[in-house]
């Protein structure tokens, strides 16, 4: 079964890593796009970017190397210190490029440190996208993002069709350009939308990771009303009520 | 004084620097510490395309950190290089970001009060993400620049209300897929040629015929759609509307001119010099596919334009229908199309900041963008209305302005390549974009009801009443720049000739076909 050749052996034994790191990558971004939970979306995205960093570190892999720091016998300074009376000051006391056969012996550091820097912009991005998080909870009560659409879809009806003056004529196009809207958005929220009445049964018992353990139950949520929302609406209306 | 090209990037760095940390002393040096760095680092970029201009390669090359080309091979050490097309798009990044700096008193206190120097900090690392992507010659460096350039966009959009952070949301998760596909692409990249210097990459792909190997092409398809979903292009779009909908009005003022368009040139970057002409568009079928993926792209944008009633949503689907003008001017593979598709990075980026810096004044005086809202605008502000018609014109192409050269290059280019369907496309859309203009006119100069019925009696009459047409301007600090991009956006379209001379001197590098050869 695991002869050589076979799709197995490759994918299993030869290429173990590269097949884990595209079974991550594939998890992270179902996770992204289907789940429900703003946070966990959060969690898939820390999944799709590890992934990527195990591909990174897989490909600076070399069986029976050392780290790339000089040994001693191939230590330009020191004891073998090359003393070359034509050399200039850099070239004695900077980094010396070694013969290619020497080189084999090292690992290559580059990719390992390329991933420093992606863990780095990974950390950044989730604590940014956490702090996001943190404020959709704190202005809509709701880390779910069916709720959150919904609640938003109603926003938004509301600011297009607050200006003008004949209420019953005006409103019907402002509010199909809502619904409209909502359908252009990318396949996440219509996955999750058809997800929606399943989630909704399911949620008394599904704890939330980190907003929802601090805020209690569910109807303390919706009871909430928008705090900062309001008087920039109302000074956004002015100008329609001076018309009418 | 060859270090030009490093100013760039380092004096919007610095900027930032300063606005963070004197906050806590003063905030009133936040407004004039960006002006500054943002004056300093539009002088550095003149000067770096001058030299660009100068040098017999046409290329200004600064390895960072003294890691000469004498002592060691390329690919040591990070390179900044600046050939014609990163000069001039360096150019445009930070004239752009001086303007929009100009611009940003009011609405900076008026929208983000009590935040100014974080607000200060990020505007200026976002030019320095901006202005680093296009100067960069590496490519894992590009990704972390792309990253800078995001974050830091995440952050300036999430700073207005809470609707923007909701929007938000879904711009950080689309675009970190993004980038990521990005790196993980440069890492197939790096897999095969060892290098992540773009010279040396596009060196090691001819010196070992990598053009068929798998590695290059999956390489190849990961960082195009990355890069696609960056640039918003039609069917990966869904971040781009609500997240410069929602925006504070400087954020959509920078973000809009500048985030996408720069995103095209890493695409024309990654096509002719990373991957190289003949790999790119010969030996593979993105050449046959992409054309008509941006004639889906192109329509579904300007019906989604035409559907919407409020200005900056509206401006928003208009900026993902250019988008696919100019990818497609870069797949319909000739000459002309790259020579439309590059000064139209170029007008592009003049006409929209033209009309955001519009909206925005609109937004400021009449607090909203909604189309109702509009009525008799132009006796009330006519100075705003006419810088906001110029780029209004220019993006339908009217001829004194930039787009109508950007837009004759592209159906040149289409021409010359026989792609009929592109021309039809760029014809309808225009045919749009007059619709959706001529419909604001008509909004801002008559008094129409909502059925679209004129109100006015003629003869002078426009059925305004006396406060309607009472003159009330926008403060200077925002006219005067919005005045400054519309007379930008005449002023490319009037010496066109001169950007687009530097465009051809650089395009003349590489081996593209210009039709004459085979008529």
């Amino acid at each position: 079964m695991f002869e050589d050749g076979s799709i197995l052996n490759q994918l299993l034994v030869e290429r173990l890593n590269y097949f884990i790191y595209v079974v991550l990558l594939l998890i992270g971004l179902w996770a992204m796009i289907a789940k429900n939970n703003l946070i966990k979306k959060l969690i898939g995205m820390s999944i799709f970017q590890t992934a990527i960093i195990l591909f990174y570190v897989s490909i600076g892999v070399k069986k029976g190397a050392t780290i790339p720091i000089y040994l001693p016998e191939h230590d330009p300074h020191g004891s073998n210190l090359v003393t070359d009376s034509n050399s200039t000051e850099l070239t004695a006391h900077g980094p010396q490029v070694l013969e290619a056969s020497l080189v084999s012996g090292y690992t290559n550091p580059l990719p390992h440190v390329l991933m420093l820097t992606a863990i780095v912009v990974g950390v950044a991005t989730l604590g940014l996208a956490l702090s996001v998080c943190l404020r959709i909870y704190r202005g809509y009560g709701t880390a779910e993002e069916d709720e959150l659409l919904e609640k938003l879809e109603r926003e938004d009806a509301r600011n297009t069709g607050g200006l003008t003056r004949r209420r019953p004529r005006s409103r019907r196009p402002n509010r199909n350009k809502a619904t409209n809207n909502q359908s252009k958005r990318s396949a996440s929220f219509e996955s999750s939308k058809s997800q929606s009445p399943k989630n909704k049964n399911r949620r008394p018992s599904n704890s939330k990771p980190k907003v929802g353990s601090s805020r209690g139950s569910e109807p303390t949520e919706n009871n909430k009303p928008k705090p900062r929302r309001r008087p920039r609406k109302l000074s956004a209306r002015k100008p329609g009520e001076n018309k009418s | 004084m060859s270090d030009h090209i490093v100013w760039i990037v380092l004096f919007p760095l610095l900027g930032s620097v300063v606005c963070a940390l004197s906050g806590a002393i003063s905030k009133k040096i936040c407004y004039p510490t960006s002006i500054l760095s943002m004056v300093l680092s539009v002088w550095a970029s003149v000067q770096t395309l001058l030299q660009a201009i100068e040098s017999p390669v046409h290329e200004i090359s600064y390895i960072l950190g003294g890691w000469s080309l004498d002592l060691f091979p390329r690919g040591v050490g990070i390179e900044f290089r600046a050939d014609l097309l990163g000069a001039l798009i360096t150019l445009v990044v930070t004239g752009v970001g001086l303007i929009v700096a100009l611009y940003s008193k009011v609405p900076v206190q008026r929208e983000t009060p009590g935040k100014e120097p974080m607000y200060y900090a990020l505007f200026l690392l976002q030019i320095a993400g901006l202005a680093g992507i296009a100067l960069t010659g590496d490519a894992f460096n590009l990704y972390v620049l792309i990253e800078v350039a995001a974050l830091t966009g995440y952050g300036l959009i999430a700073l207005g209300t809470n609707r923007a952070a909701a929007a938000t949301f879904n711009y950080i998760i689309l675009g970190t897929i993004g980038a990521s596909l990005y790196l993980l692409g440069v890492g197939y990249l790096y897999l095969k040629t060892g290098t992540l210097n773009m010279v040396g990459i596009q060196e090691a792909i001819e010196a070992q015929a990598l053009h068929n190997s798998p590695a290059v092409q999956v390489a190849f398809v990961l960082v195009l759609i990355g890069i696609l979903i960056k640039m918003a292009f039609f069917p990966l779009h869904a971040w781009l509307p609500n997240a410069y909908c929602h925006a504070p009005t400087t954020t959509s003022c920078l973000l809009a001119p500048l985030v996408t368009k720069v995103m095209i040139y890493v695409l024309i970057r990654m096509v002719l010099s990373v991957f190289g002409v003949e790999f790119s568009f010969e030996s593979n079928l993105w050449t046959e596919i992409m054309p008509w993926l941006v004639v889906v792209a192109i329509v579904c944008a300007a019906v989604m334009a035409l559907a919407q009633r409020e200005i900056k949503k509206m401006l928003a689907y208009l900026i993902v229908a250019e988008v696919g003008y100019m990818v497609g001017g870069v797949w319909i593979y000739n000459y002309y199309g790259l020579i439309g598709s590059i000064f139209h990075i170029i007008s592009d980026a003049c006409m929209t900041l033209c009309l955001f810096l519009g909206a925005g004044i609109i937004l400021e005086k009449c607090r909203t963008t909604h189309f109702d809202g509009l009525r008799g605008l132009f006796a009330k502000m006519p100075l705003t209305m006419i810088g906001f018609f110029v780029g209004g014109f220019s993006i339908i192409g009217l001829p004194p302005t930039c787009g109508f050269f950007s837009k004759w290059y592209l159906i040149t280019g289409g021409m010359v390549s026989e792609r009929w369907e592109y021309m039809v496309t760029l014809m309808f859309s225009t045919m749009v974009m007059v619709v959706l203009f001529f419909r604001l006119i008509e909004r801002v100069h008559l008094a129409v009801d909502e059925s679209g019925k004129n109100l006015g009696k003629g003869h002078g009459d426009l059925g305004l009443s006396s406060e309607q047409t009472r003159f009330d301007e926008a403060p200077l600090s925002m006219l005067i720049p919005l005045l400054i991009a519309a007379s930008i956006v005449l002023i490319v379209g009037v010496y066109n000739q001169e950007v687009v001379d530097q465009i051809e001197v650089f395009l003349r590098a590489y081996d593209l076909p210009t039709g004459v050869t085979y008529k």
